[in-house]
Parts: C-alpha cells; structure tokens; sequence
C-alpha cells in the first residue's frame, strides 16, 4: 500500500515535471502529454540487458509515454526484488523456484524473450583447429579428472589434431551468474556424477579451476593462460574472437553455437513446452540443435496492482514478441521460434489488466 | 557567549555520537540479517572450509585466510617501499622533486580499484606467471611456491594491493616525519650522528604515527574488493602456496551477493561482512593498543 502511494506521487512529480519542461520549449509537447507519463520499473539478469535496453529505447522512441526503467542488478536480485513488490516486473536467466513461487504474494508468469547460448573457449598452446568435445567430456574436465590435453578422451574425439600435453586450467566464473546456471545444468543433464557432486546453481563449489569475474574475467583469463578452458556468453566469444568449441547434441552431431542452431534448440523444446514455460533445453533433442542453449525469461504477476502499468506493459510484451524479436540476432541473441510466441501470446491473456 | 559555546558542544557532540550509532547501527543490521546462518552454523562457520551454495553448507574459514594472507603479505611488500619514499621524500629529497613525487604519490591513491585490477590482469599476471614458470624445481617443492604457474593467485593479490597501499602509508608516513622537531635532528647532529643514524632517530621519535601510517594500510588492505577479485583467483582454498589461486571475504560478497536468492545463503553471504566487520574492529584494536603500549613505554622512559 505504502509503496503503491509513494509510487503515485514519483508518477505526479515526473509528468507535473515533464509538462513542465515540455510547456516552457513548444505548446505541442504539453498536449502530448495530456495522456499520462507511465514508469514501469524492472530489475534482474545482466544477461539479456543489452537486448532489454535496445528494446526499451526503441519502444519509448514509439510509445513516449511508456518509460521502462530496467536495472541489471543479476537474476537472483531481480527475484528478491520481485518478490518483495519493489519492482513490476523481474528478469531471470533461471526459472524461479517451486519455493520461491510459493513465497511470492501472488502467482508469476515466467514469459521467455530471447534465447542465449554459453560456448567453450580454449586457449591450447599450436592448436588453431576448432576442437570438438561431448558434454560427458566437459563434465570430467570442470570434475577435474582429465587433466592433460592430449588425453585419449580428447584425442579420440579430434582425430588428426596434435594436441600437446600441457596441463588443462579450468577457468570458471567467480560471480554468480546465469551463465554458469546454464553450464551446470547441461553437464548435470549429461553427467549423473557432476549432477551429484556439484549440482545445479549460480555459483557451486568448484572442484578445480581459477575464477574470473564477469564474461571478461573469464575470457581475459583464458587467452592469457596457455592450456585452459572457460565458458562465455555466445555473444562474448564472437566480439572478442576467442576460439570456441563444438559441443555434441543428443542426436550425436558436433554442433558450433549461432543463432540458428540455439534456436532449433528452442524449436524442438516448444513441441513439449510446460504451461509455465519453466523449462530447460540444454541438451535438446532435434537435430542442427546447439545443447549449451537456454531461454531468458521476464517475470510477471499474474494480477498486477497497478493496472495502468500492468496495461503499458502487455502492450510493450506484444510489441517485444514481434516486432522487437528482429533486434535479436544483431545483438548476438538467438529469436523465439513462432510456435514459443504463439504459446505466450495465449498466456499472456492471464495478465489481469482491469 | 556561554549559551554559544554550549550549543557548539552540543552539535559537535552530536557528530560523535552519530558515528558511534552508525557503527553500531551496521553492527547490528549484520548480526540481524546473518541470524539465520549464524543459527544453523554456530562457529563452525569460523572453522569449516566447505563453502557449497548447492548444498547450503557454509563455512566462511578460506575466505578469512585468504583475506589475513593477502592483506599481511601486502604490508610486508608495501611497508618498506611506502616508507622509503616518505622518509626520502620528507629528508632527503631535492626541493625541485619533492611537489612532483608527492603528486604522484597521491595520484596512485586516486586510481580507481577497477583500473588497478585491469591493469593487474593485463600486465601483473602475465609477469607474475613468468616468475612462476621460472621459479627452479627445488623451491617448487616447497609449500609456499607449490602448484601450478598461473599467474592469478596469492602472489598477483598481493603485489596489486602493495601497490594500491603504498600512497596511504607513504603519506601518512610522510606527514608524520614532517612534524618531527627539527630540534631533534639538530641534536643527533650535534652528537655526531650520521645522516642515516640522524634519519632513524626521526623514525624512532615518530614510531607510533608510523605505525597508525601502517595500520591504516593494512586497513584498506583488509576491504578492498574489487581489484582482489580480479588477480586471485576466487577459488576458496586455505593453502600456504603464493602461487595458488585463493579467496577472500569482500570478494565472495561482491561476486555472489547479486545471484543469492536463497535466505539461507543470502544469510551465510551477510555473516561473511559480519566476520569481515569483526576482524577489522579487532584489528584497529589492536594497532590503538600497540600505539597506547607505545606511547606509555616512552612517557615512563621519560618519566624514570
């Protein structure tokens, strides 16, 4: 209730302003404004903020009385945040928990945007070829139990490569991330040892390895350091032309991540897709399908209090689905395929606007 | 006159009394917001080294390791270098370079800590990673100088923030050996001191500043955050080696404060800025003890 009041009286004190400002340049501007100034605020995954933010500026240069405000503040502060009432609506590269569900004031939409896909990069001492690896292999890598790079694991799986026998370096994320959450759950999908000794989360407790900070902490250093592997963001791997590796999917192909082949993964995610759309698809099925892919989701309330709000943002939803998807690929993000728009379109209609 | 004056004590008064509530204020929001761990871990938190967010066991003893490791191995890097600059600065120095060095000094002080991580993982970890790659088998073998060469790790931290704690000792330092009585080297002159001998009875009469110069480095040692993060690798280990890649408490809550969405970590996560707030309070205790030793050491001198 309380923040619901102090909410209306930033609202009237940034239109009174606007009109302020608006009124004294050009008599235009005051009349626009005569339809009122509506703030939705969002917080979480720093992951899709490029995106976000293109796709914000983009909706208020159309709609200029829709201000969508979005602080980067991580997945796991995006949910505390959406939880306790502070925001409208939160963004997360990891569906919310059963528990956290049940915690929250009322039900959540987990709505998908983008999709996104975490790479392995390397930095192996005369190796310029593109390496391929399984997700079991992966998995004994980061468990610590292969650790020279000429091991026959590897070898077998990169025939005619001369892979040197330097010692391997882990490198994984220090922060908490989505990114990691999406590693860890591929190789818990792929192996039962990894899912049971390390598990599924934004940060774990690491077998081996340094950490880096960020996207950049890691791929800094993996360039840096002669014999180790990481995981990036796609997008990270392509801008700072780090080597990345393919990964093999449940159809047995060695398949490098592009936006194509993250959203076939998606495509034959959607055939079996949950109501909620809390779903994993590392490891999908399908074949051309990139196995490290992963949805990004917004979070909503199903019954918003502010209803003026609620309204903007179904409108910003329905533009983001489909104009807003061709945004996407630029930025490195892999789109939603037609049959994953078409479900949230028809959920969308949950939403409460009145 | 007298209604002025009292108003003055009562405003300045009430600026005391405000740090003394802020202090206990964020003493007491932590043990609040930490109950939950504090609860379930008792002090085991202090003494266990598993830190598994998956499994919810929290032990937060790599994290004080490495935070003590590297702060103490910045002082014994940064303490001999900031004290010589200081005292060449304050005695020796030519007249012409002294406004220039003192810039400088205090330019290094101005850098923000990202750009000293930057800087740490670009340029000081691949030289370090030389050194490593250098270091002959026979010290290998020893545990401060075991493991792999890196390059990121105890010895990076370190180095990183010897350099970010130099501008603060010297400083200080430096201001400290300014108000040393120009009488007092003047009579170690006159006694037929040499310049060294006459430089070192400076030092001895500014003993306890120095030391408050010191402490105040180990300090901001102690919090630093961020360019930490960058150059030690984050893996929380409790290990001897220089060269392993380790952890420490305000790097952990930076890293993992954002993504923590369960209480109980969340919980374990405020308990470490706890443990962190703790430690510093103990160690500013005890460089005001070792200060107020001092200072009675000389005064009963004198007095005998």
């Amino acid at each position: 209730m309380q923040t619901s009041s102090l909410r209306h009286l930033v609202l009237a004190v940034a239109t009174v302003a606007l009109t302020a400002c608006g009124g004294g340049t050009q008599q235009p501007a005051a009349t626009q404004n005569a339809s009122p100034t509506i703030q939705i605020n969002g917080a979480g995954a720093t992951f899709p903020y490029p995106i976000y933010s293109k796709w914000f500026s983009e909706y208020n240069t159309l709609h200029p009385n829709v201000r969508i405000n979005y602080q980067s503040i991580g997945s796991g502060g995006g949910i505390r945040q959406l939880l306790n009432q502070t925001v409208f609506f939160g963004a997360t590269d990891g569906p919310m928990t059963d528990e956290q569900l049940k915690s929250a004031p009322g039900p959540i939409l987990h709505l998908p945007t983008v999709l996104g896909a975490v790479v392995p990069v390397y930095n192996v001492p005369g190796i310029t070829d593109e390496l391929k690896f399984t997700g079991p292999l992966l998995a004994d890598m980061y468990l610590g139990r292969v650790k020279k790079w000429n091991d026959p694991a590897i070898a077998k799986l990169n025939p005619g490569v001369k892979l040197p026998g330097t010692d391997i370096t882990i490198v994984h994320r220090s922060d908490g991330s989505g990114t990691t959450y999406i590693f860890m759950d591929f190789l818990s999908k792929v192996s039962p040892e990894f899912k049971t000794t390390v598990g599924v989360n934004t940060s774990v407790n690491w077998p081996v390895g340094v950490g880096g900070k960020g996207n950049e902490g890691v791929s800094g250093l993996v360039s840096q350091t002669p014999g180790s592997i990481g995981y990036v963001e796609l997008i990270y791997a392509l801008q700072t032309k780090i080597p990345f590796g393919a990964v093999q999917n449940p159809a047995g192909e060695f398949v490098k991540a592009s936006v194509d082949s993250v959203t076939k993964a998606a495509a034959a995610a959607a055939a079996n897709m949950p109501a909620d759309f809390r779903v994993s698809i590392t490891n999908a099925e399908g074949a051309g399908s990139y196995p490290i892919s992963s949805f990004t989701w917004i979070l909503l309330y199903e019954n918003p209090t502010d209803k003026a709000a609620a309204k903007a943002t179904l409108d910003f939803m329905h533009w983001a689905l489909t104009d807003g998807e061709k945004y996407a690929a630029d930025l490195g993000y892999a789109p939603l395929p037609d049959s994953v728009v078409k479900l949230e379109e028809a959920a969308l209609q949950k939403i409460k606007v009145s | 006159m007298r209604s002025r004056d009292l108003g003055f004590r009562l405003s300045i008064g009430a600026f005391a009394a405000a740090l003394l509530l802020i202090v206990t204020a964020i003493g007491f929001e932590l043990a609040r917001q930490s109950w939950l761990s504090i609860q379930r871990f008792g002090f085991d938190f202090w003494r266990t080294s598993t830190w598994d967010p998956v499994a919810g066991e929290f032990g937060a003893l790599p994290f004080i390791w490495g935070t003590l490791y590297s702060s103490i191995l910045a002082l014994a890097i940064a303490t001999p270098v900031a004290l010589g600059i200081a005292v060449f600065v304050s005695e020796l120095c030519p007249p012409v370079l002294r406004s220039p060095l003192i810039f400088l000094t205090e330019l290094l002080a101005a850098i923000p800590s990202i750009v000293y991580g930057l800087w740490g993982i670009f340029v000081l970890v691949p030289f370090v990673r030389l050194l490593e790659t250098w270091t002959p088998e026979s010290l290998r073998a020893l545990p401060l100088f075991s493991g792999p060469p890196l390059g990121v790790g105890m010895l990076a931290a370190g180095l990183v923030l010897a350099v970010m704690v130099v501008p603060f000792t010297s400083s200080v330092a430096r201001e400290v050996l300014k108000t040393v009585p120009e009488t007092q080297r003047e009579a170690a002159y006159a006694l037929g001191a040499t310049r060294f001998e006459a430089i070192r009875a400076a030092m001895f009469y500014a003993r306890t500043g120095i030391i408050g110069a010191i402490m105040l480095g180990f300090g901001r040692a102690l919090g630093e955050t961020m360019a930490v993060t960058m150059v030690i690798g984050n893996n929380p280990q409790v290990s001897l080696s220089l060269f392993a890649p380790q952890y420490t408490m305000s790097a952990v809550i930076a890293n993992e404060f954002t993504e923590a969405t369960d209480a109980l970590y969340l919980s374990a996560l405020v308990e470490i800025g706890l443990v962190l707030f703790i430690i510093t309070l103990l160690v500013n205790g005890l460089s005001r003890g070792l200060i107020w030793t001092m200072a009675r050491q000389v005064s009963s001198k004198v007095a005998a």
